[in-house]
């Protein structure tokens, strides 16, 4: 089945005031840059994101932070977004932060079909607050729900027409579960080729779980901490 | 004499073991790497993705596709693998990881960590910190005694919202190693040249001091 779509205006279509959005990505590694764009072109607003980060103050989410565009935030680590923290110190944004863990495996089992789990993590802290605790091998637990976006739009190194997707190195991250969990799912791709081009052996995310794939433009890739050692 | 980050980086890596798999948090835990005794094999798990983290990369061979958890550019060694959030902590969640070392902005005496969040002032996010300090066998803070105001962060019951409860087995700061048994501290080892008075006086939580403390030993 061809999944493709002409470009990222194609591949937004349908995005609406006051939806819920997964975005792919790690800091700024592995996220759907060309996407986020458009959103912030389209100014979309009301918009819930999942993410595990919120960008950096000029790039990534931070851009539809800057244009006021996003009413909740669903993250682990917002720690370098300045503009971020001052909208959710002020309350301007409500921030619903979660361990790192249980937002991935929230998404896996959104996609998956499972509606919550228990995890140990967060147990005894804010996290556990009004959700149900039961004890597993003497160990407490807390019961965590799935999580599922109306899109989902994630980032992969190739694609090919059928939407199956391969991600490059550490920019795989939260992409595989998020494609899982979006009732539309969007990837935009570095490298888009013909279906039996990429090996099904080495595919990550199976076609399935894209609706839309498309070239993106371009990619910045910015790096946030360049850290280097010297030659000798 | 009190030791520095780096200092606490090396005696936390005399506490690593042939075999392990071990995750190392951000600031001084990621010094624990330039430390790794000889002899001594072990796999640094980076919670974004990555099994077999290596060094930084030379001047020019950044890829913006590879970076760890504190979003540095790093490379791989070989027999390195790459995979996705959800399996990353189920390899955490499921205890394939031996150990952990992460930071601390407190530490109480029953094993409670916070790190996470200053309420109406500083708020980051744990990350994946939770989940670490959630199912973790072995935990190992890395820290400093006190706060830049002066006072103890190895207190009684900690001040600050939690990231987990009595999960903190061992504490290294600059001046004394820790551990933590029987809701209270006790005092294995202190610093070059510290003594075991200035150790008491910066902390407090309950500290059981033996009657000999031995002096941590670099090679």
């Amino acid at each position: 089945m061809n999944k493709v779509v002409k470009n990222v205006e194609d591949a937004l279509v349908g995005i609406e005031d006051g939806m819920t959005l997964m975005l792919g990505g790690f800091g700024l590694c592995g996220i759907p840059e060309n996407s986020i764009g458009q959103l912030v072109k389209l100014g979309t607003k009301n918009l819930t994101c999942i993410s595990n980060n919120a960008g950096v103050d000029d790039f990534g989410i931070g851009l539809m932070l800057q244009a006021k565009q996003v009413k909740k935030m669903i993250s682990s680590y917002v720690g370098e977004n300045d503009e971020f923290e001052r909208q959710m110190l002020s309350g301007e944004l409500e921030v619903d932060l979660i361990p790192q863990g249980s937002l991935a495996e929230r998404c896996r089992a959104g996609g998956a079909g499972i509606p919550a789990f228990f995890t140990p993590a967060g147990y005894g802290t804010e996290v556990a607050e009004g959700k149900e605790v039961r004890v597993f091998n003497g160990k407490p637990h807390i019961l965590e729900s799935a999580l599922t976006a109306d899109f989902a739009i994630v980032k992969a190194w190739k694609g090919d027409t059928e939407g199956n997707l391969i991600y490059k190195a550490a920019a795989r991250n939260f992409n595989p579960m998020m494609a899982m969990a979006g009732k539309i799912t969007v990837a935009e791709v570095e490298e888009l080729v013909p279906a039996g081009t990429l090996d099904p052996n080495h595919i990550h995310t199976p076609g399935i779980f894209v609706q839309r794939i498309f070239q993106g433009e371009k990619f910045e890739k910015r790096i946030e901490q360049r850290t280097v050692r010297k030659n000798d | 004499m009190a030791l520095d980050k780096n200092g606490i980086a090396q005696r936390i890596a005399q506490e690593l073991k042939n075999g392990w798999y071990v995750n190392l948090g951000i600031g001084i835990p990621t010094l624990v790497a330039n430390y790794i005794p000889q002899g001594i094999d072990v796999e640094f798990q980076s919670e974004n993705g990555i099994l077999g983290m290596g060094p930084f990369p030379f001047d020019g061979e950044e890829d913006a596709d590879l970076i760890n958890a504190g979003k540095q550019t790093i490379t791989t060694v070989p027999g390195a693998s790459f995979f996705d959030s959800a399996t990353s902590f189920a390899m955490i969640r499921g205890q394939h990881v031996q150990l952990t070392v992460l930071g601390a902005m407190e530490v109480s005496q029953n094993g409670d960590i916070a790190n996470w969040k200053i309420p109406g002032k500083m708020v980051k996010g744990m990350g994946g910190a939770m989940d670490l300090v959630a199912s973790a066998e072995n935990i190992i803070v890395a820290m400093m005694h006190s706060n830049k105001a002066g006072e103890s962060k190895i207190l009684k019951a900690c001040t600050l919202p939690l990231t987990g409860v009595g999960c903190v087995k061992k504490v290294v700061t600059e001046l004394a190693v820790l551990e933590i048994k029987d809701g209270k501290f006790h005092l294995i080892e202190r610093a070059p040249g510290v003594s075991v008075e200035e150790i008491i006086s910066k902390t407090e939580g309950d500290l059981v001091v033996p009657e000999v403390v031995p002096e941590m030993h670099f090679d």
